[in-house]
């Protein structure tokens, strides 16, 4: 499996050096959408808020020795999120780290962690925003979990190793995070001339090519800090059956 | 290999993500700041004005990366207490 992730990393980077263009990505900034797509895109968050904080209520009043785990997937958010990484492109981003706890926790927990975060980082670092809390919840703490979430089932039923599964959720959970973050932008601002898409390819160059890589990094911490939880958090990881019951040997192997 | 080997190895791949770009685009200015998304929506729209700034900002870049790093450091530090925690469960 090792052998296959230098691949990929190898084609990434190659991919990247015919790319070298200028670019910054990181979340919609304060007053930069207009009112009616904050209004639009907070309504269609509040309700998978809510849903977020019935799903941890749940989560822990059956699983009451996961809390802790909980914590975890936070804090990695936290890290991850604060840690803006230079990229390819000439410019710097940083991940989400949500992927991780949607796969453990399921997408709608991770809406509440990730709000959390973006709430933190709007009001003291003047990064994102209030007006875009919306927004940019809707693309960091609920497309990118989905995203991620999905691709992990998808992954395990299609028989893929624990590792691979978990690299590969956390990975495209980073990259569609952001471009949900461009379709945003490309519907609030569509251009003059090509309208909605040409809109969306400009801020995809933006948004969405810087984070390739910083979507390969967050895949690999990922998996890095899953490696962990399936020595030391068996149990942890068998209750939210995330693992079956006994594990067998191939699956510890990371992809 | 062990666990830990390949724990290594991945964090390895993750340091040179990050570094091969410092190489790779020498001398690009590795902005952070959301500007060119603003140029571009100056360009598709000129007259749109932003309607709302932010509450508080953080006074000076120094200041910013404090925070930033505080942030970093809460998170790390939890990370650590939880798998001390859990490797010294697991020995018990």
């Amino acid at each position: 499996m090792l052998r296959k992730q230098y691949l990929f990393l190898f084609l990434f980077l190659t991919v990247f050096w015919f790319y070298p263009r200028k670019a910054y990505a990181m979340h919609i900034m304060e007053g930069f959408l207009p009112v009616g797509w904050c209004i639009f895109w907070a309504l269609l968050s509040l309700p998978l808020i809510v849903a977020g904080l019935l799903s941890i209520q749940k989560t822990i009043k059956n699983h009451p020795e996961t809390k802790m785990l909980l914590g975890l997937s936070g804090a990695f958010a936290f890290v991850l999120s604060a840690l803006k990484i230079p990229s390819v492109t000439g410019s710097c981003s940083h991940p989400t780290g949500v992927g991780l706890g949607a796969v453990l926790f399921g997408p709608a927990a991770m809406s509440v962690l990730g709000c959390i975060v973006l709430i933190f980082q709007a009001v003291l670092l003047a990064h994102g925003g209030l007006s875009t809390l919306g927004a940019n919840t809707f693309s960091m703490a609920v497309a990118g979990p989905l995203v991620a979430y999905g691709v992990f089932k998808a992954c395990r039923r299609l028989g893929a190793p624990l590792g691979l599964s978990v690299f590969l959720a956390a990975m495209l959970g980073d990259l569609f995070t952001y471009v949900t973050t461009s379709l945003q932008l490309a519907l609030a601002f569509p251009a003059e001339i090509g309208g909605f898409m040409a809109a969306f390819g400009k801020f995809m160059g933006i948004f969405a090519i810087t984070q390739v890589p910083l979507a390969v990094s967050e895949g690999l911490l990922s998996v890095v800090v899953f490696n962990l939880l399936v020595v030391h958090n068996r149990r942890e990881l068998q209750e939210l059956a995330i693992i079956p019951g006994s594990i067998s040997s191939e699956e510890v192997r990371l992809g | 290999m062990s666990l830990r080997v390949k724990n290594i190895i991945l964090i390895l791949c993750v340091l040179a993500l990050a570094v091969f770009p410092l190489i790779l685009q020498n001398g690009a200015e590795f902005g952070g700041a959301d500007g060119q998304a603003e140029e571009a929506i100056a360009q598709i729209k000129p007259d749109y004005e932003p309607w709302f700034a932010s509450i508080w900002q953080p006074p000076s870049g120094e200041i910013e990366s404090l925070l930033f790093a505080l942030q970093a450091a809460i998170g790390a530090g939890f990370i650590g207490y939880y798998f001390g925690y859990m490797k010294a469960r697991k020995n018990a």
